[in-house]
């Protein structure tokens, strides 16, 4: 029994069909979902998404967001869900090394959502960049 | 022949207005599109992000967060979303109906966009914050106007935050709406209910919760930031439209009527020196 897998940022819906399984960047850790796995809502932290789709293995670097597990059903809501064809190594180191320096120089007490912006920026950037590392060909 | 001239005269700046009204079209038309792609693209989410929350809604009876509480009181502020520049049609008009008939009169006001705000001022309401929104929508000012909001009604100085702001249909339908957005209820129209119930939560059910809402208030302002964006270009386009097909009409009108005084005075003037042909033999 196959399992249904929605991949949807706020811009676009990255990715909605049948799949064998997949595996998360839990906010506890990794954790692979088979069908009729139990009702699970998980916080997710910007990683790698793996999924098994017509028998060849799927990857991409999500941002944070949170996933909803059902029987049936996986729903994965997150900020950012990018292919290894879609990361410009360049372009994200600029970005890690931009939000850095902006971090450096915002006060911490005072502007604690601007801080939390950048730091998720700073992760997520990571994150995709040992995914590119990773799979590049 | 001063009536001849004049004619002429208008015809020029008729001329005139249709080609900046023209102009507007275009601009709006580009603009449009793109708007309207982010207010679609934006729903899919939105809709899975509800179905989420009406999903675990259920097994949070008990674990209450701060920005699900309901109050008795009756303090409300609202977040009207208006444009910044007219040329649009009624849609500001519209959306202060609707301001005025669905929120109570004593409420305070964060606004986007200067007309509406304007407006308020003058009226004499409290305009607690005022932003001003980048075309097109980046999710960041967005952030920006949630963090502001729930900030207010966290601390207890409302009860209750809507949002008030012109829905897209399509090109040529916006309806204007008024939204509840703190406290959270949780939406009821997701179609398909999940049969199982019982979540887990990872890590922490309080974890979950607080990652969840805040990101769902970010999104639902957003939202109606990217619709009412979208919403206002429609607006402006069909409105400038309008405005030059109505001057291609009366510049055909003034035209015909210009020939018309044209040929008139060349018939006068052969009929004269027929006359005076006449009187001459």
């Amino acid at each position: 029994m196959p399992l249904e897998l929605h991949i949807v940022t706020p811009e676009k819906r990255i990715f909605s069909d049948l799949v064998d399984n997949v595996y998360l960047p839990g906010a506890d850790g990794e954790l692979g979902v088979l069908p009729m796995h139990t009702g699970l809502v998980t916080a997710l932290k910007p990683g790698e998404l793996r999924y098994a789709y017509h028998g060849t293995v799927q990857t991409l670097a999500i941002g944070s967001g949170f996933a909803e597990i059902t029987q049936t059903k996986v729903v994965v809501l997150t900020d950012s869900a990018l292919g290894e064809a879609d990361i410009d190594e360049a372009h994200v180191e600029e970005a890690i090394k931009r939000a850095q320096e902006k971090l450096a120089t915002v006060d911490h007490n005072l502007d604690a959502e601007e801080v939390a912006y950048l730091q998720g920026v700073i992760s997520r950037s990571t994150a995709a960049l040992h995914f590119k590392r990773k799979y590049r060909p | 022949m001063a009536n001849l001239r004049d004619i002429r005269r208008r015809i020029k700046s008729v001329k005139n207005t249709a080609q900046i009204t023209r102009a507007m079209q275009l601009v709006a038309a580009a603009k449009m599109k793109k708007a309207q792609d982010q207010a679609l693209a934006g729903r899919e989410y939105s809709k899975q992000l509800n179905g989420v929350l009406q999903d675990i809604s259920e097994s949070f009876s008990d674990a209450t967060h701060a920005l699900l509480e309901k109050r008795s009181g009756n303090r409300e502020l609202v977040l009207i979303i208006s444009t910044d520049k007219g040329l649009c049609g009624a849609i500001n008009t519209n959306l202060a109906k609707v301001v005025r008939k669905q929120t109570s009169a004593d409420a305070d006001y964060v606004t986007v966009g200067r007309k509406l705000r304007v407006m308020m001022e003058k009226l004499g309401r409290t305009v607690v914050a005022d932003f001003t929104v980048k075309d097109p929508v980046p999710f960041s000012d967005a952030r920006a106007i949630s963090a502001l909001i729930s900030k207010h009604f966290i601390a207890g100085k409302y009860d209750k935050v809507t949002v008030a702001y012109t829905r897209f249909v399509n090109t040529m339908t916006q309806v204007p709406e008024v939204v509840q957005l703190l406290p959270v209820e949780t939406p009821t129209d997701h179609a398909e209910v999940t049969a199982t119930n019982d979540f887990l939560f990872e890590p922490s059910p309080a974890d979950v919760l607080s990652a969840i809402l805040p990101l769902y208030i970010n999104f639902r302002v957003f939202q109606a930031l990217v619709e009412a964006r979208a919403s206002e270009h429609s607006a402006r386009m069909v409105a400038m439209k309008a405005a030059t097909d109505n001057a291609k009409k009366f510049i055909k009108e003034l035209t015909l009527e210009y020939n018309k005084l044209r040929q008139g005075a060349i018939t006068a003037e052969l009929l004269e020196i027929t006359t005076a042909m006449k009187a001459m033999e």
